[in-house]
């Protein structure tokens, strides 16, 4: 029970979706769940044994990391994922919805149950609302927590129990950099096929 | 045998549950059990490694991490993930029952297809009614437990930046730090938001099978006319 149920979940998806929500998929799949599991995990691997300050008080670095680090990017990027993907799970659990109301009325009630129109249409948009409101909360919050997407070398840190400022060095910033920005385009990317999936849909839906 | 093997267990209820039933097991699956697994995991991996305490006694350390976390969150969520899945493998019992009961039925009167019997859906009605309801109750019960214990074991759901520990053999009051405390405490939060919801699922639940029980029992006078 990992990252393969949420793929095996998403795979559910990838019947009833248009277009762009299969590119979009594609997207998540290989850019952002792939990256993740086989990259990124291990650049935060050790982040809190790797993270120095050049004092011997015990507790300052504990307290230092805490203050620099409230949540670990690795745990946004993560939350991220999880958060973006469930929306979608709205769309199946329609279509299972109109599935076994064409079994208890046992007649045809649906062109196909899986088609999208009326009813799952309208799902769709908002499971798109949805993954688009998640994506940009996810990316504002990045920005709030860290002032940006860049890691410094050095921190300067004050906190008790550290006797005075004192330099703390984060482990991998420039790796941490590159992974972080590649969240940043790979959101950005998603976001814009959201949005233009949002408007061809809402096109469909005026003809 | 891991959570995988729970997922399998469960997915057998899913098929007989209603649909706030579903909406349970997907919450629990997407938002507990994976968290866990994925994330929450990692913040506590190193929970005894990095608490550190400002003291170079031996055994202090060890001693005071041991009186201020007896039971570690993650090893009480894994817990009451458990405990609270278990239920349902009364109705999954039940329902295995049932179509032990059936085969032995139709293998005396015709050619018995099995595939279809295992494929059938059974309602929630009758016996099923109260094991389905029974399971519900329980898992009400054991998330407030869980919640209560973890309530009254970390005196509230904020982890501490610092810690003062006295305990043998620590020469005096010493200070110990917890490693992550802020982002553990987002996972605690995180993780008794979810556990309301659940609960609130739960609690829906059981009143729409009351409903349904109640709109069910007045039919009857009608049918014995």
């Amino acid at each position: 029970m990992s990252w393969g149920f949420l793929r095996d979940l998403l795979s559910g998806v990838n019947e009833y979706s248009t277009g762009i929500g299969r590119i979009w998929l594609a997207i998540v799949f290989t850019f952002r769940l792939l990256v993740y599991v086989v990259a990124a995990e291990h650049v935060w691997k050790d982040e809190q044994k790797e993270f120095e300050c050049n004092i011997r008080q015990p507790g300052c670095e504990n307290v230092c990391f805490d203050h620099f680090f409230p949540v670990s990017q690795i745990r946004l990027w993560a939350l991220q994922l999880i958060m973006v993907s469930t929306p979608s799970l709205l769309v199946v659990l329609h279509v299972a919805y109109r599935e076994s109301r064409e079994k208890r009325h046992k007649q045809k009630l649906y062109k196909n149950p899986g088609s999208m129109d009326g009813g799952l249409l309208c799902t769709y948009l908002i499971s798109l609302i949805f993954k688009t409101g998640f994506e940009i909360g996810f990316l504002i919050l990045f920005y709030k927590l860290y002032g940006g997407f860049s890691v410094p070398r050095l921190v300067k840190c004050d906190m008790r129990p550290c006797p005075n400022t004192v330099d703390c060095y984060i482990s991998k910033p420039t790796e941490k950099k590159v992974f972080l920005y590649f969240v940043a385009v790979t959101s950005c990317l998603c976001i814009l096929l959201n949005v233009s999936e949002l408007i061809c849909s809402g096109q469909i839906k005026e003809m | 045998m891991d959570w995988g093997s729970l997922q399998k267990v469960l997915g057998g209820v899913n098929k007989h549950s209603t649909s706030i039933g579903k909406i349970w097991l997907t919450v629990l699956f997407i938002f507990r059990v994976m968290i866990l697994v994925v994330a929450a995991e990692k913040v506590w991996g190193d929970e005894q490694n990095d608490f550190v305490c400002n003291t170079l006694q031996p055994g202090c350390k060890n001693v005071c991490y041991d009186h201020f976390f007896p039971i570690s969150h993650i090893r009480l969520w894994a817990l009451q993930l458990i405990f609270v899945s278990t239920p349902a493998l009364l109705v999954v019992m039940h329902i295995a029952h049932r179509r032990h009961e059936k085969k032995r039925e139709l293998r005396h009167s015709e050619k018995v297809d099995v595939e279809e019997l295992n494929k059938q859906k059974f309602h929630i009605q009758g016996p099923l009614w109260w094991t389905y309801s029974c399971s519900i109750f329980f898992r009400i019960v054991f998330e407030a437990v869980f919640m209560y214990v973890f309530y009254v074991m970390y005196d509230g759901y904020q982890m501490p930046r610092l810690l003062k520990c006295s305990a043998w053999p620590c020469p005096n009051t010493v200070d110990c730090f917890v490693s992550r405390p802020t982002e553990k405490t987002m996972f605690t939060i995180f993780m008794l938001s979810v556990s309301g919801i659940c609960m609130l699922l739960n609690v829906a639940e059981l009143c729409y099978l009351m409903i349904k029980f109640c709109m069910r029992v007045p039919k009857k006078p009608a049918i014995l006319k």
